[in-house]
């Protein structure tokens, strides 16, 4: 994390704040997002208080429409139904998400694999596991229903791998075709992941990661470097924008003021 | 059958079964049912029993009657794993044999120590769902029917190491999951106001209340207030959950304490971050276990370790935010 500091041109800003500013300008004003705890939190606030004032927030057992004036620290905790449209049950949520009415879906996880299948349930064998996480909760809903899915992950070899110990949540699954076949809805699945060294995409073809942006500083080799699988690498690389003084002013000012997370 | 779960059905559904008992076990008269905690937690819990709570660890949750169900030391318990705090320091005690998880962890705070300890032990054996999928389970026995179909789950590990099975859908020719209904043995649920004979109001998010409470076959309520059945009456359309469902009401202001419970108090951040500290290691959560459960007799004992002025700036902060 210092290291990225030190390259890092004014202003100044550590490596959550930078993936927090970046999903943040992923979420689509007039749309639907299921939020999860933590970043997606942090960046559906953001974004309502930048460019995307009316980013419709679904909160897994039952906020619809909350304005996040104030962060929530759980995904059932009254600021995740303040002065919202609806205030339901998960049912309801994940009926909806079912029925096709929520875009976009944050999701996050240990392990990512190069079709974005997710795990968050073990590391190692399932039984008895190495390492017990805490499990799918509601992100196996979200990857399976939502019709575009963004994982945001720490960037390195033991987080982007081959294969994942445990497919909690599910990506393409194996390829092309693979999702459909498994029975879920056509059309849906894993559209960006937003990671410390760069923001990726999926090849329309083979469904496999694609890079389509790194970060301030971060070169093209060093996203290779740290990625466990072969990336699709396209001729043209852009670069992410660094956070803007207005984006970190937002967020340290009116979105995370305790400092909880950043 | 296309696919099937590898996991264990630690409860089996029988719906006749549950019908039957629906007829015989469970008093349509109303009748005052408020009891102690104490008295609740010893009529309806049992070893071996299968447990559920609702909502989530630090919202809304049975708190007071976590505590008091690990003070009697009900062991060899199956649990229906949707927790954060709740089901959190029921791991710590060692005496839950059996877990159909979807989430136990901190939320902003992380992992769950106390669940990685009992489950990589092998002390606690887990079977997979989402929690779309394990409400769904509450809602198939809410539906009266042994299994609901959905499309979650479907072409993972979840769903292999879940006890749910994948079919050819008679409509469509596509695949779709199939999970088995789910019933408890015992369910709590903490609410905002109940009256004597168990009708429920909840304010907010109803989370799963609707659907945990009509899959119990025992359901403890604790609720913060205690009020008339006139003032039920009076807003028949708030009730979640009518009276014939509830075999026990408990009175227990701050119930869900450290936890929230929307405009009657606020989290307790300082007393969340105590248990997280304390479940990082064995020894710290036992001393935790002590000091705040076997070391009190009620829920009122609980409450005096605090510093009331703290409590009434948690409620009173609550109230503005209305």
């Amino acid at each position: 994390m210092r290291e990225e500091n030190k390259r890092m041109s004014e202003p100044k800003y550590n490596p959550s704040e930078l993936l927090i500013c970046i999903a943040s300008r992923l979420m689509q004003d007039g749309n639907t997002a299921f939020i999860g705890t933590g970043i997606p939190m942090l960046a559906a606030s953001l974004a309502q208080k930048m460019h995307a004032p009316n980013l419709v927030t679904v909160f897994e057992f039952g906020g619809t429409g909350a304005i996040l004036e104030e962060l929530p620290l759980a995904v059932g905790e009254r600021r995740t139904f303040h002065r919202a449209v609806a205030a339901s049950g998960i049912c309801d949520i994940m009926e909806t998400a079912t029925r096709g009415f929520i875009e976009y879906g944050f999701l996050g996880g240990a392990q990512i694999d190069p079709y974005g299948n997710l795990n968050s349930t073990v590391i190692g064998d399932y039984w008895p596991p190495r390492v017990r996480l805490p499990g799918s909760g509601g992100a196996n809903d979200v990857g399976s229903f939502c019709w575009r899915t963004i994982a945001i992950m720490r960037h390195d070899k033991r987080r982007f791998v081959e294969k994942v110990d445990f497919l909690t949540t599910p990506g393409y699954l194996g390829g092309p075709g693979a999702r459909e076949a498994a029975g879920l809805p056509p059309g849906s699945g894993p559209y960006r992941v937003v990671s410390n060294l760069a923001l990726l995409g999926f090849d329309d073809e083979s469904k496999r990661m694609k890079l389509l942006a790194t970060n301030p500083g971060i070169t093209v080799e060093e996203v290779i470097e740290n990625t466990g699988f072969e990336l699709v690498i396209p001729d043209e690389v852009s670069q992410n924008p660094a956070p803007s003084a207005e984006e970190l002013r937002i967020l340290r000012e009116e979105v995370d003021k305790e400092r909880l997370y950043i | 059958m296309i696919e099937s779960g590898i996991g264990e059905l630690f409860q089996p559904p029988d719906l006749d079964a549950f019908r039957e008992w629906n007829r015989t076990q469970k008093s349509k008269a109303l009748v005052d049912k408020r009891m102690t905690e104490q008295e609740a937690i010893s009529r309806f819990l049992y070893d071996g029993a299968y447990i559920g709570t609702e909502l989530y660890g630090t919202v809304r949750a049975p708190m007071s009657l976590m505590r008091e169900l690990i003070r009697q030391g009900h062991k060899d318990l199956r649990v229906a794993g949707q927790g954060v705090m709740e089901l959190d320091i029921l791991l710590a005690t060692g005496r839950v044999r059996a877990l159909d998880i979807t989430y136990i962890g901190m939320e902003v705070y992380g992992t769950s120590q106390a669940l990685r300890r009992a489950v990589e032990s092998g002390q606690t054996k887990t079977v997979e769902w989402s929690n779309g999928g394990i409400t769904w389970r509450f809602k198939a026995t809410s539906m009266g029917v042994p299994f609901i179909p959905v499309r979650a789950m479907l072409g993972t590990d979840t769903l292999k190491y879940s006890s749910a099975k994948v079919v050819k859908c008679p409509f469509t020719g596509q695949k779709i999951a199939l999970l088995p209904a789910l019933i408890l043995d015992v369910g709590l649920i903490h609410v905002h106001r109940a009256d004597k004979y168990g009708n429920c109001q909840i304010d907010g998010i109803s989370g799963f209340a609707h659907e945990l409470s009509r899959a119990s076959k025992r359901l403890i309520i604790s609720a913060e207030e205690i009020v008339p059945n006139e003032e039920i009456r009076k807003n028949p359309d708030r009730t979640i959950i009518p009276y014939y469902l509830v075999d026990a009401v408990v009175h227990a202001p701050l119930g869900s304490h450290p936890g929230e419970m929307v405009y009657y108090y606020e989290r307790d951040e300082e007393r969340i971050k105590e248990w997280v500290e304390a479940a990082k290691t064995e020894e710290s959560a036992q001393k935790y276990l002590e000091k705040y459960i076997y070391g009190v007799k009620n829920h009122e004992e609980y409450l005096a370790l605090h510093d009331q002025a703290r409590l009434d700036e948690l409620t009173n902060l609550a109230k503005t935010l209305r």
